[in-house]
């Protein structure tokens, strides 16, 4: 019983019914907000147009694409009136808005560039909780890339459209979709949302040193640190990339032509020899614990207990990962002294799975020698039988 | 061949030297008063790591030590009186509550009663 | 010499005229049909070895939810020579099996179940059930994934039985749910209920053999109008070659303890799901392939009910085939029960088989 539903329901042009069919999942509806609440007009003047669209009644329509922000800023951004529904919710969308690139760019004229609905999507506006939310984590890249992957839109503005193609490349994008990790970045994490914008070559270090911290603090205190700033290059993202930040591998140290050390330096130098000096470390723990890993494997196959020597690799595992993050401080001897012990714990783990082994050997020996002693009963009873049957037994 | 089945007999009747199995409860090798105040130790507690602190103020607490975001071992940080995951950047409180970074969840609690000079971390 | 004195001691005292007999004069048929003598014999003596193994056991092992996977666990790594009595505990178990259902079909299908041993035939058919329940009991003791889902399933069946199946379900579960409590009541059922029942059942069994001696096939007893049964004596040439199957077996069990060690797999968790591919224990399997097969509706009723109706159905006629075989009980041929027996044994031969090859049955 609502003039403004009840009308525009039936009415036959599609861009006018549509919003009705939307609102069903719409969370301000599930608040008690109605189509009134945003573009006013009177909701009880049933069957007559010109009272219900009455601009005397507050009436705006649809607002122009340049309005948007204001429109959806009348509530989001007044302190008192979202506090009535979340007193914590944030209500500066509108002033970031305008800091980002996004913003910019429309206050200049760009019809073309997001606005509000673009991301959060209009009348279907779900609570950013929602899973099918479109600024949901997991479904956020799709949102930006809709305009940001598409090369004819995005033509005007010589910006690289692949960003999506080599996110999904990223360790980043599988944690999230196929772990369901929505703790890991995507756009929004690393650009922000409402401010949207690139952090610069200075700043993107930051961003990744939000969860990367321990990594972040190394580097910033290597010789790197400064190296990099002078030549204005970006850390993190000159050896790692920028959206295809790919899971790294101790192969990136190997001193080789394509690897990113040979982007600076010469390819024989002494840098590049420590480099792949590192490697060297990281590559015998790792395989000194993929030995134990495969022992004690083998062991518990054959039917033998291994949590204890499997708790003593774990340390060796802690340190493989504290080694490679030591390489961003590029200290050979550093890292030399988190692999020693290291490589020391797995080599007694594959000890442990050798007497695990040995132990089951023993087993086996043991199993033989009690089967000869049963063979040996055996062939005893089978002779007693023989005599005591001849001795007029079976009759 | 009577031995053979009598030596294991009696090998297993006599109780060995763990008296029970160890993933229940734990005694770890530090005496109360050896453990200073806003300090944490990494302990074997079955074939997982297990972490007792101290707290700032004086309380003794254990948790499993593996973080809830993809099971890097945690470690306790004096300066930040916090429990912290090197991999990224997780924090918990004292109470193992997940307060900061990536980790969903709190970390699992484990009990701890203390006898005279012995510490003894039980499953929670 | 020492030996008589103390006979002849316990003779002034005890009546040992029946022990006598046993061991002087007591023989057995020898024909072509005598090796299915022994099974009867072998069942008992896995039984023994189950007994002592579980009494070991018990000096380890905690029935709760909490503590059950962790004992076994210790039983596996800690305890000197755990792993041997847990291993023979499990192995002897399926082989216990396996023998009894050698005993029962061999029994069946030389008719020994006719008159006059109708009862040692219905305590027999009972000490089955008895065996299947301990089987299905201890199964569930160390609380591990596969355990607790063959549980799960298992008692679901129970509570399909019509009007008393809700009750029963919750009987054995101890609740709604399988929980420690289920375990509490399997450890109960599997230590102290079936091995009182079964003293008494198996001491009843042992018995009515002793009294009754041997049966002998009906087609060697019709030849022995012409000729007499060969027989050989109880003692000693019976119980050696006795003996002689025992040692085997003892070989048998360790070798299978020591090479195929029993495995302890994961500690049982409610809340994650089932993982794939998961089965009860062998002897359980062509009951469990056969109600796959069966539709979800058959007519008006329930397909499942209709099968555990049908096993009911079936285990009620081999318990009382002494009395239906009317003509075994006359001494003649019944070529009709010989033929429903054999029809048995190839449908849970050929559905155990089933259970493990057929597709999405793996």
């Amino acid at each position: 019983m609502h003039a403004c539903i009840d009308c525009h329901k039936g009415l036959e042009e599609e861009r006018l019914s549509r919003p009705v069919k939307k609102i069903a999942n719409d969370y301000h509806m599930v608040r008690g907000l109605k189509c009134q609440d945003c573009h006013g007009g009177d909701h009880t003047a049933f069957d007559n147009k010109e009272a219900s669209h009455s601009r005397a009644k507050g009436f705006l329509g649809k607002p122009k694409r340049q309005d948007i922000p204001a429109f959806c800023g009348k509530c989001h951004s007044d302190p008192r009136y979202m506090r009535k529904f979340n007193p914590k919710i944030r209500t500066d969308q509108v002033k970031e808005y305008y800091t980002s690139v996004h913003g910019k760019k429309l206050r200049e004229g760009d019809k073309n560039v997001a606005v509000c609905i673009s991301c959060h999507d209009v009348h279907a506006i779900r609570a950013i909780k929602d899973e099918a939310a479109w600024t949901y984590p997991i479904k956020v890249a799709e949102t930006c890339t809709r305009c940001h992957a598409d090369a004819k839109y995005m033509k005007a503005y010589k910006i690289p459209t692949d960003q999506l193609k080599n996110y999904k490349k990223s360790i980043h994008y599988e944690v999230l979709t196929k772990k369901g990790d929505i703790s890991a970045p995507t756009c929004p994490s690393c650009h922000g949302n409402h401010g949207a914008t690139p952090p610069g070559v200075d700043s993107v270090a930051n961003v990744c040193s939000n969860c990367h911290a321990a990594t972040a603090e190394l580097f910033a205190k290597s010789a790197h640190e400064e190296a990099f700033s002078d030549l204005g290059q970006p850390a993190c993202v000159t050896c790692h990339g920028n959206h295809d930040v790919l899971k790294p591998s101790d192969e990136l140290l190997a001193g080789g032509k394509d690897t990113p050390c040979a982007t600076c330096h010469e390819v024989n130098s002494s840098e590049l020899k420590k480099a792949n000096e590192i490697r060297t470390h990281l590559q015998d723990l790792a395989k000194g614990i993929d030995r134990a890993e495969a022992i004690l494997t083998r062991a518990e196959h054959a039917g033998m207990e291994v949590g204890p020597p499997r708790f003593e690799l774990i340390e060796a595992k802690d340190a493989l990962i504290k080694a490679r993050a030591e390489t961003h401080l590029v200290k050979v001897k550093r890292i030399k002294t988190l692999t020693d012990p290291a490589v020391v714990i797995a080599e007694k783990t594959v000890k442990k799975g050798q007497e695990l082994m040995v132990q089951l050997q023993f087993r086996r020996k043991w199993l033989a020698a009690s089967l000869l002693g049963i063979a040996a009963v055996l062939v005893g009873l089978f002779f007693k039988i023989r005599e005591v049957d001849r001795r007029g037994g079976s009759g | 061949m009577f031995l053979s089945v009598f030596y294991p007999l009696v090998k297993y009747l006599i109780p060995p030297k763990l008296g029970e199995p160890t993933t229940i409860s734990v005694t770890v090798p530090w005496k109360p008063a050896e453990l200073k105040a806003n300090s944490g130790r990494i302990f074997r507690f079955g074939s997982r790591p297990g972490l007792l602190i101290k707290t700032p103020a004086g309380d003794l607490k254990a948790f499993s030590a593996i973080c809830t975001h993809l099971d890097c071992t945690v470690q306790y940080r004096e300066d930040r009186q916090a429990i912290w995951c090197a991999c990224h950047n997780g924090v918990y409180d004292l109470n193992g509550k997940n307060i900061s970074g990536p980790p969903p969840r709190p970390l699992d609690p484990l009990q701890v009663k203390v006898r005279g000079d012995q510490i003894v971390v039980m499953k929670g | 010499m020492r030996v008589n004195r103390i006979i002849g001691w316990i003779e002034e005292r005890i009546d040992l005229s029946g022990v006598k007999h046993l061991l002087q004069e007591k023989v057995v048929p020898v024909h072509h049909h005598t090796i299915w003598y022994y099974f009867g014999g072998m069942t008992l003596f896995l039984f023994v070895i189950q007994v002592v193994t579980g009494i070991l056991l018990t000096f380890y092992y905690r029935p709760s939810a909490e503590e059950a996977y962790e004992s076994v666990q210790f039983l596996m790594t800690d305890v000197q020579f755990g792993w041997l009595v847990r291993s023979i505990h499990s192995w002897s178990a399926n082989l216990m099996v396996a023998t009894m259902m050698i005993h029962l079909f061999s029994v069946y299908l030389t008719q020994a179940y006719r008159k006059p041993r109708e009862l040692t035939w219905v305590t027999g058919m009972l000490l089955f059930g008895i065996v299947l329940t301990f089987g299905f009991s201890g199964y569930l003791l160390p609380w591990n994934v596969l355990a607790y889902f063959a549980t799960k399933v298992g008692t679901n069946v129970a509570g399909v039985v019509p009007i008393v199946g809700r009750a029963l379900l919750r009987f054995l579960r101890g609740g709604d749910d399988v929980t420690g409590a289920t375990l509490s009541r399997f450890y109960g059922l599997h230590i102290a209920i079936l091995p009182l029942l079964t003293t008494l059942i198996l001491g009843l069994h042992l018995f009515l053999v002793q009294q009754q001696g041997m049966s002998v096939p009906p087609d060697v007893e019709r030849a022995s109008a012409q000729q007499p049964i060969r027989t050989m004596p109880f003692a000693p040439n019976f119980l050696l070659r006795d003996l002689f199957g025992w040692f085997v077996a003892l070989g048998v069990l360790a070798a299978l303890a020591a090479i195929y060690p029993w495995e302890l797999g994961q500690k049982a968790d409610p809340f994650a799901s089932a993982p794939a591919g998961i089965r009860p224990e062998w002897y359980f399997v062509f009951m469990f392939q056969t109600l796959k097969y069966i539709p979800a509706r058959v007519g008006p009723f329930d397909g499942e009910v209709l099968g555990v109706m049908g096993f009911g159905i079936g285990g009620l006629f081999l318990l009382l085939v002494p009395f239906l075989d009317k003509r075994a009980a006359r001494g003649e041929p019944s070529p009709l029960f010989r033929w429903i027996g054999i029809g048995i044994i190839l449908y849970i031969a050929v559905f155990t088989a089933l259970g493990y090859l057929a597709p999405g049955g793996k």
